[in-house]
């Protein structure tokens, strides 16, 4: 005989469902429970870094916008460390930004959006510093297992094009859909981001 | 190795045989809403082992009591339990300070949620969502209403069992996970869509909580057992706890 393992095996993924909402963000969801609940407003003000919204809808294999989704965002700051006791690079923590949002999507548009700071470049495998990016969590009824994706920035071309993870996807057009575009509205800086579950653009989704 | 060394390591590689596919047309809504690509597969870097960090004070003292978190002026109808277990992780070491989130319809079965129209009552003294983080043993628990089943449009005779959504965030992104627990003895397990999306007997066993009467709280509360499992982190050696050394990984 050889020695047993004894591992457990993870907790098997189920489906969010529909009423995540109340779950996970009640007061997004009009409904008044907890003192402190966790919004789509991740940098509170005082954190540094440059302001910018990002704005998005989760598209589904017809064409229609995803309103009953939820998304989670995880971002490093304005320097580019994480907010995590894991993260250990010589740059400098602001401890007021933790660097985590939830956003539900408008249940009439399925728009939905974060307001936070651009995240600075982090030391990927071997050292290879990742470009600018925002870690994203997609689960909704119809979802059987939580997507794991990242947004990068349009405005990052050289940094975008050196990033170890976008160079592991073998077809450079589906690398598009992991970038954000930039736009400016009056003084507001927008990045959109679509998600697109299914069809010619689907978006890149990762096992991590 | 220092006990930090084991909780933030790199993750092992999710055993995705555990999982629902994503595509999954026993469940309808799965068809249009589930990728077709592979999933590109990453080894981990900072952004999957890093995650949110959550601290007790940003949590109120009955976060984790449904029974009164929504009470106006009294107490929800239904049947009163304690709900709680073990968030380990596949070395079986606790995984402490994960947020355990929890949401449910009442006991007729309806959520207190816009998109929900079923003909059961809301109850106004039962929100039906709450949290809690784990403790030093990677222990929760919480008092809720034991949540009733209900019918949904998938067949048009389709019921959900009873069941309590779980989402937990635990140390690392990687680890994320949403599940619902189920109850042990309920005669819909088996013919509910959703669960069958699951692909083994086994995985599915480890989402049914078992009712747990040393726990029951004498002439007030039954008690269920549930325990969760996340993705382990590994005790080899990872680079990041090696930074200025050459890295040991071919790419």
């Amino acid at each position: 005989m050889v020695n047993a393992l004894d591992y457990l095996k993870e907790s098997a993924s189920q489906t969010a469902g529909p009423y995540v909402h109340i779950g996970l963000a009640p007061n997004q969801a009009g409904f008044d429970i907890f003192e402190k609940n966790f919004t789509n407003a991740v940098a509170p003000p005082g954190v540094a870094g440059e302001r910018i919204t990002i704005e998005g809808r989760v598209i589904d294999g017809s064409g229609t916008p995803v309103r009953d989704v939820l998304i989670e965002l995880w971002q490093a700051n304005a320097a580019g460390r994480y907010n995590h006791p894991a993260d250990r690079q010589d740059k400098p923590l602001d401890p007021a930004f933790r660097g985590f949002g939830r956003a539900c999507s408008d249940f009439k548009t399925g728009i939905w959006t974060f307001e936070t700071i651009k995240p600075g470049s982090v030391a990927g495998r071997a050292g290879k510093p990742m470009a600018p990016h925002v870690n994203l969590w997609i689960v909704s009824r119809g979802i059987n297992i939580g997507l794991s994706t990242r947004m990068y920035f349009s405005d990052e071309t050289e940094a975008n094009a050196a990033d170890p993870v976008l160079n592991l996807i073998e077809w450079e057009v589906r690398r598009k859909t992991l970038i954000g575009e930039r736009e400016t509205r009056g003084n507001a800086v927008v990045y959109r981001f679509d998600v697109h579950l299914q069809g010619p653009q689907e978006t890149v989704f990762f096992d991590i | 190795m220092t006990d930090e060394s084991h909780v933030y390591g790199e993750y092992c590689q999710r055993d995705q045989t555990i999982h629902p596919p994503s595509f999954a047309p026993g469940y309808k809504t799965s068809v249009l809403r589930s990728p077709r690509n592979s999933l590109i597969s990453l080894q981990n870097s900072l952004s999957e082992i890093t995650a949110p960090v959550f601290s007790r004070d940003e949590f109120g003292p009955l976060d984790n009591d449904l029974i009164l978190n929504y009470a106006h002026g009294g107490l929800p109808v239904g049947e009163r339990i304690v709900v709680h277990g073990y968030v380990r992780d596949e070395f079986r070491r606790p995984v402490r300070n994960a947020l355990v989130e929890v949401w449910q319809a009442n006991a007729g079965g309806r959520y207190r949620h816009r998109n929900d129209t079923y003909i059961a009552p809301v109850d106004p003294n039962f929100g039906g969502c709450g949290r809690v983080l784990t403790d030093g043993d990677g222990h929760y628990v919480y008092r809720t209403i034991k949540p009733g089943p209900y019918p949904w449009r998938n067949s048009v005779n389709d019921w959900r069992p009873a069941h309590i959504h779980y989402s937990i965030s635990g140390n690392g992104w990687a680890q994320r996970l949403i599940t619902q627990m189920y109850f042990e003895g309920d005669p819909l397990i088996p013919q509910c869509p959703i669960l069958r999306t699951v692909p083994s007997e086994a995985a599915v066993r480890q989402l049914i909580a078992v009712l747990d009467r040393n726990n029951a709280i004498q002439l007030d509360s039954l008690a269920y057992r549930f325990d969760i499992v996340l993705r382990g982190a590994r005790a080899t050696w990872f680079e990041s706890r090696a930074q200025g050394e050459p890295s040991m990984q071919r790419e």
